[in-house]
């Protein structure tokens, strides 16, 4: 059984209870169906109420979720001969990134994500999915590499944001993210980006300038975490709910907003609920827009990402009523 | 200080005045926050800000900037009437940018144009840090990549001087997304042979410093600017030790090979004019 979240307690309750009445029917042998399926009536209607409506906030829980599938997890499930490949050959190799060389439905293709722990031994070890620079540069170095061998490329961002360290720094940390950005517009293969959990600010951008970038139902992209935000928009860290529901995060936000491609739906309840069946949906989102972008040539595709970000953004101008000119 | 001098001798507590809390007048002389001496506006004006005793680099608005960059009376501005919307709807944005605009005079927290550096035409964009920090939102960033984009049509030059501490919080999103707008415009300048001039001022963080800042065909920086990707206090509570004194300088990051050159600003337009004679072929003398 997944580990509950505050806002799906009363679905516990209701569960234990239905629970205790069944076996309270094995143990006395006494028929109680009528009063179980009603109370399963109930349990429906209120999983509907409750992830039908779920908030900014409760989408920022599910993406967290300690049990919410990762990269890994969707590569071992989505793509077949996988070879994981390592290093960024300047510096070392960051195990909050990972990536390799695989099939996709039988066709070659490279794909890299950042991978955090389900552990506290191997959060350490990918530091929480944050990367410093050898990181982004061994995803440069992998997505150079697809684009020689003319394979398209597909990127899973789920990081907390690139890490705030001293050596990070030292290391060129902005440049790291920068020249992505830049040799990302220009790459000649598809590239398809999907944010399966969360995605902040520059640490999740330096993987994610693709043709199409999708973002599954319960994940959260934006400038910076809901905590960053309440800390630095309003000095109380505390107020991250709300900086969630002001901040505009989640995937109907950013299609609202033009920014993503397509909301792939979850499972009831969140991705970790059920894998395998989150994996496909997946894979089909995945496989339509692989069928969209491979009809495109090299040109074709550099100007279809050119146009893609070109267009984001609003602005105005000044007219009689409104600015200083 | 001199003004608590003054007040001691006071029997009873008074309010003091904006006027007096101030440690000079305004105006006629300015204090150099690093070595404290008190210098006149004139003369450090003068020295193109900086200060004559200790070298301190007095922050520049854009179109002081300008005014020491370029040829005199040759920069012609570009969209200079763009002003940002409410995307998010956020609270209080809207007057936030309103008394910005007022303090600054500026529309919004970057200058761009075209002008000519000692005969050299180039494109040209300034971020000023009083306007909102210098952040970048939807109109910095949509500023920038049609400088970039003039930049190309003309066949010259693109320089920037960044100031800015990141993408701007209130555009949310949409801010994240105005690095990969500029970067885009910029891959296609560099790949038809542009040449990217990034001088980076105090302060460049953040989003700006994490993209086209860094990604110069030349990285320059001003002496002691902070440029990094992270907030010093964001590290220091992360990695739970103090950082060195020149973490996160213009000097620290020459160090550690992230830049070409350190230039100090009296020696600013004399770089750029070697720079730019050496690629001469792309700009009209």
């Amino acid at each position: 059984m997944a580990q509950r979240l505050d806002f799906e307690r009363p679905l516990q309750e209701l569960e234990d209870k239905i629970a205790e009445l069944n076996s309270f029917m094995e143990e006395k042998n006494v028929d109680l169906t009528d009063e179980v399926s009603r109370l399963q009536k109930r349990l429906s209607k209120m999983e509907e109420e409750i992830y039908e409506n779920l908030t900014a906030w409760n989408r920022v829980q599910l993406a967290r979720h300690p049990e919410r599938p990762t990269t890994y997890d969707y590569i071992d499930r989505i793509f077949q001969d996988f070879l994981e490949l390592h290093g960024d050959r300047l510096f070392g190799d960051d195990e909050a990134i990972v990536g390799g060389i695989a099939t996709f439905e039988g066709k070659p293709v490279t794909v890299i994500g950042h991978q955090r722990g389900k552990d506290t031994k191997e959060n350490l070890r990918r530091n929480f999915g944050m990367p410093h620079p050898e990181g982004y540069r061994k995803a440069l170095r992998l997505m150079k590499q697809a684009e020689k061998f003319n394979r398209p490329v597909v990127f899973l961002l789920d990081t907390k944001g690139a890490f705030p360290g001293k050596a990070a720094e030292e290391r060129g940390q902005s440049e790291a993210i920068a020249r992505n950005l830049i040799e990302m517009a220009g790459l000649t293969v598809p590239i398809i980006c999907m944010v399966i959990g969360e995605g902040a600010s520059g640490g999740a951008l330096a993987i994610g300038v693709g043709n199409h970038v999708h973002m599954l139902e319960n994940s959260w992209y934006s400038v910076i975490s809901p905590e960053g935000a309440a800390a630095l928009l309003w000095k109380d860290s505390g107020l991250a709910q709300q900086a969630a529901d002001t901040m505009k995060i989640t995937a109907p936000d950013l299609k609202e907003l033009n920014v993503i491609d397509e909301i792939i739906p979850e499972v009831k309840g969140g991705a970790h609920r059920n894998v395998e069946e989150q994996a496909k949906s997946i894979q089909q989102a995945l496989s339509k827009s692989l069928e969209e972008l491979t009809q495109l040539t090299k040109d074709e595709l550099v100007l279809h990402r050119y146009e893609k970000y070109r267009n984001i953004g609003q602005y105005t101008f000044v007219t009689d009523t409104i600015g200083l000119k | 200080m001199l003004k608590d001098l003054f007040n001691k001798k006071k029997k009873y507590a008074t309010v003091p005045s904006d006027k007096i809390k101030q440690d000079v007048p305004e105006g006629i002389m300015t204090k150099c926050p690093s070595c404290k001496s008190i210098i006149y506006t004139k003369e450090l004006e003068k020295s193109h800000k900086v200060c004559v005793k200790c070298g301190y680099h007095h922050q520049m608005s854009a179109p002081e900037r300008l005014k020491n960059t370029l040829d005199e009376g040759s920069f012609k501005e570009l969209d200079a009437d763009m002003i940002s919307e409410n995307p998010l709807s956020f609270p209080d944005y809207v007057e936030r940018l309103e008394k910005d605009q007022k303090k600054s005079s500026l529309n919004e927290a970057v200058v761009t144009g075209e002008g000519t550096i000692d005969g050299y035409r180039t494109a040209i964009a300034v971020m000023d840090s009083r306007f909102r920090m210098g952040s970048m939102g939807s109109v910095v960033g949509e500023k920038i990549t049609r400088a970039i984009e003039h930049a190309d049509k003309e066949k010259i030059p693109f320089i920037i001087f960044t100031a800015s501490g990141g993408a701007r919080m209130q555009e949310g999103v949409l801010s994240l997304m105005q690095m990969a707008k500029s970067s885009v415009a910029l891959k296609r300048f560099s790949d038809r042979g542009g040449l990217f001039i990034s001088i980076m001022t105090h302060p460049t963080t953040g989003g700006v410093s994490a993209s086209f800042a860094s990604v110069g065909d030349f990285n320059f920086a001003e002496p002691k600017a902070l440029i990094g990707f992270a907030g010093r206090r964001i590290i220091e509570q992360t990695i739970r030790e103090d950082l060195p004194e020149d973490f996160q300088t213009a000097e620290f990051l020459l160090h550690h090979g992230q830049l070409d050159r350190v230039i100090h600003r009296a020696d600013m337009k004399k770089t750029l004019c070697k720079v730019l004679m050496i690629h001469g072929n792309r700009g009209e003398k």
